[in-house]
């Protein structure tokens, strides 16, 4: 089970919940599982969510696994200049 | 190991030196090619009609007497680009940029086209295109859009990131908050707590080359696209989805770049060309104005920020705080966001919150400028840390160091940080000489510090060995940096063999597959990542042409300084072969050597800044002057460091301006008023001195060559280490960018009263 954390505009969508668990080994399948648990990221996964695995940011890499213990932060895609 | 992206500290031949830089000559003698200079026979001259109501509902277009002057071969609006955006609010945003539908939202905001056979005539047509609106009252300030009774944008914006869902519509259309801890117990511990209200205009990336274009769409619905662009793989996406084109039919070629600075990251007139080429049945060239550039193309965001922090009295930051206030112009943006994630990341925070709203006014659509949306967050930051240490009486160097964020730090915006800079930043600043020069009358020294994250993406490359054992690298990768040189540094190395043996090239996209564009200082890291992993393809396929020529197993052969060698005793008198030797048999061992990658870079390795300020002030005039400005930074690798000093100096540039200078001005009607060089005044080279540069290299843990993007963080500090220096010369805390003469002149008057 992963211990997935939040960041700010994406609380709302998981009743305001500032972490969630899920049961998920990679980012495509936390992915899909969000979704499934709580419609409302839908949007927000459709615009573009990065996954911080330990520190290391995934931006597109959906078979990127996620191992047991790892912190495991959902940021928005940022853009750059 | 083909695809290891782990560092490997190892020795470099070619990475680290300075080749002369392979587009210079075709740069100064002008025979480089920039998104004007292509041409195809028969082109149409299009031309841009544009609203002059900051905020009005399009009543009717009437282009009947423009579609039937002589010369004229097309006219489009927005009738002409139907919505082919599936629900997909970003594109969507960008059609409706790219010529209004229902309503304008901004001066300049275009609203219809044509195309003609010269520039006069289309100049002709556009004054005979009739646009009847209704003129609606407007808001063009980020503290005024977000009052309950301003003009509203749109009654569909309902803030998001809110719960529960707010019941009326307003001009903020997000709320976002990052942090930990308890800011509130935080604050409880605190000595001292410093507040305040900051506040930055809106400016823009300021290139020197408009957006052109030249677009040709052909009847059997293929079509063709030359123009500036940081991304032209994500110009043909965007292009091809809003005409309903399929993307392999649309081959976009990109031309030299003459600066971007994220205002080229998305479409403004391009799918308008396209539309007018489809029309008109004939290649249409658009080219932006510079009074079109600034009215209508990607400024960045203009801000208030409300930072407060607490500290003990031993330095020690026990709480943290900001919401801040981002406009993006009439469309949804991250701007705050950004600003919200960035704000305090230098810093190891026990407690801190920051608050972002995305503030929607009557201004163009705001894009990314260079470390999008830190600059603006840090000058907050940066000036409250400064107080603070002087508050304290503590150097604001070493107070910095004290609370600096480290390796294992819980970052503000969330995860853990690897090895990171900012620590080595704050420490080569302290010992740096420039803190120690004695100062002048008038004269104040600042220092502060920034943040940017960079990032990867996707990337394809290849890589083609010529009959000669010259090697072509072929990046999809825009070049807006330099990055052609440090590119074939880096297979260069890989491959063993000199770097003037490799020629770098920017395919278009009918050549490789999809690249992001160049954007989140990724061009380097990314693509080079990439021919990394294409010339230890290409190595693996030349080992086995070297075996074949030997006629011995592949096995064993080893390639070391740009050599195959038959690896064991019994093969000891097989002198090795060198690439030219193996290309020249390449016909009859299996044909063309090639290597080739594709991958989604990741990893990118953030990056921090230190930088140091001296500024005169003339207390007659408000008039500042930069007399000596340094720039520390940490490269992760520096692969052509004269390239990676000029983007330090670039960016600090750039930041420069911002401070001083640069910024919109509209008027009460909602108009821009000074949509031009002369009225909107960036640094020349006159108005700056020499930026001296410190490069540090951390290796970036997730890049072969340890390589971390550059290209930036150096715009982030600017606002604030100017500021800085401002307050030390005056004694008044500036608070308000740019730190324009008649500000200045209010400050010190005010602080003469006081």
């Amino acid at each position: 089970m992963a211990e997935i954390h939040l960041w700010g505009a994406l609380r709302p969508a998981a009743g305001g919940a500032p972490l969630v668990h899920v049961e998920a080994k990679t980012i495509r399948e936390l992915f899909r599982k969000l979704e499934e648990a709580y419609p409302g990221m839908a949007p927000h996964i459709a615009r573009g969510i990065a996954v911080s695995i330990n520190g290391k940011i995934y931006r597109d890499s959906w078979q990127q696994e996620l191992p047991e213990g790892a912190e495991i932060y959902l940021l928005p895609r940022i853009q750059g200049g | 190991m083909p695809l290891d992206s782990h560092y490997t500290a190892q020795t470099f031949k070619s990475v680290g030196t300075r080749p002369l830089r392979p587009d210079g000559l075709d740069k100064v003698t002008g025979r480089a090619r920039y998104g004007a200079d292509f041409n195809a026979p028969g082109q149409l001259v299009g031309g841009i009609l544009r609203s002059p109501h900051a905020h009005a509902r399009i009543v009717k277009i009437d282009t009947s007497r423009a579609e039937k002057l002589a010369g004229v071969k097309a006219v489009v609006t927005a009738a002409d680009l139907p919505d082919l955006t599936n629900g997909d609010q970003g594109m969507f945003d960008i059609l409706d940029n790219c010529l209004a539908r229902t309503k304008v939202f901004y001066d300049g905001h275009a609203v219809a086209a044509v195309a003609a056979v010269d520039a006069r005539t289309a100049r002709e047509a556009l004054k005979l295109i009739k646009v009847e609106y209704e003129i609606l009252p407007h808001v063009t300030d980020v503290d005024e859009a977000v009052k309950a009774k301003a003009p509203l944008l749109h009654k569909t914006c309902f803030t998001e990131g809110v719960e529960p869902k707010p019941a009326k519509p307003s001009n903020i259309a997000k709320r976002t908050q990052f942090g930990h801890g308890d800011v509130d117990a935080g604050f409880k511990e605190a000595d001292i707590i410093v507040e305040r209200n900051f506040k930055t205009e809106q400016t823009h990336q300021g290139y020197i080359e408009p957006h052109a274009c030249v677009a040709s769409v052909s009847p059997d619905g293929t079509g063709e696209l030359w123009v500036c662009t940081q991304g032209h793989f994500v110009y043909r996406n965007h292009c091809a989805m809003l005409l309903g084109m399929d993307v392999s039919k649309l081959r976009v070629t990109s031309s030299e770049i003459g600066g971007g600075f994220g205002g080229k990251t998305h479409v403004w007139g391009e799918p308008v060309a396209l539309a007018l080429s489809r029309k008109a049945n004939r290649p249409v060239k658009l080219v932006m104005t510079r009074d079109e550039v600034f009215r209508a193309s990607g400024p960045t965001a203009a801000t208030s920020i409300d930072v407060r922090i607490g500290v003990k009295k031993d330095g020690t930051i026990t709480a943290a705080d900001a919401t801040l206030r981002f406009s993006g112009g009439p469309y949804y943006g991250m701007w705050a966001e950004l600003g919200a994630m960035t704000a305090f990341a230098c810093y190891d925070l026990k407690n801190v919150r920051t608050i972002g709203y995305e503030v929607l006014v009557n201004r163009p659509k705001v894009a990314a400028y260079r470390a999008p949306s830190a600059p603006m967050a840090a000058f907050a930051v940066e000036s409250v840390i400064d107080e603070l240490a002087q508050k304290l009486g503590m150097d604001p160097v070493d107070f910095r160091i004290k609370n600096a964020a480290k390796q294992g730090t819980k970052s503000s915006y969330g995860p853990v940080y690897g090895p990171i800079g900012i620590g080595p930043a704050l420490e080569a600043a302290k010992i740096h000489p420039h803190m120690s020069a004695p100062l002048g009358p008038n004269q104040g020294r600042g220092m502060a510090c920034g943040f940017w994250f960079n990032f990867g993406g996707q990337t394809c490359t290849d890589i083609n060995v010529g009959i000669d054992g010259s090697v072509t690298l072929t990046v999809g990768t825009v070049d807006v940096g330099g990055s052609r040189a440090s590119l074939g540094l880096c297979v260069a190395e890989e491959l063993g063999i000199p770097y003037d043996q490799v020629k770098c090239v920017v395919a278009d996209t009918s050549t490789l597959g999809h690249n992001d564009m160049t954007d989140g200082s990724r061009g380097t890291f990314s693509s080079s990542m990439a021919g990394i992993f294409a010339a230890r393809n290409a190595i693996g396929i030349i080992k086995e042409r070297a075996a074949k020529m030997w006629e011995i197993s592949a096995s064993d052969v080893s390639w070391e300084d740009g050599h195959a060698k038959a690896v064991g005793e019994k093969y000891g008198n097989l002198a090795p072969l060198s690439l030219k030797e193996i290309a020249a048999a390449a016909g009859n061992t299996g044909g063309p050597i090639a290597g080739h990658a594709e991958i989604v870079a990741d990893g990118a390795g953030v990056s921090f800044a230190a930088h140091i300020c001296d500024v005169e002030v003339d207390p007659e005039t408000g008039r500042s002057k930069i007399v000596r400005y340094t720039v520390i930074q940490d490269a992760g690798k520096a692969v052509h460091p004269t390239y990676v000093e000029g983007q330090y100096q670039g960016g600090a540039a750039q930041g420069i301006g911002w401070a001083l200078n640069e910024e919109y001005v509209y008027g009460k009607d909602g108009r821009l008023q000074n949509a031009g060089f002369l009225d909107y005044r960036i640094p020349v080279c006159s108005d700056l001195p020499m930026i001296d540069t410190q490069i540090l290299e951390i290796p970036n843990p997730n890049h072969p060559y340890g390589v971390r993007g550059v290209g930036e963080t150096s715009i982030v500090p600017p606002l604030a280490t100017i500021a800085n220096a401002m307050s030390n010369a005056f004694g008044v805390r500036m608070t308000h960018v740019p730190m324009s003469p008649p500000r200045v002149l209010k400050a010190l008057e005010a602080a003469a009263k006081a």
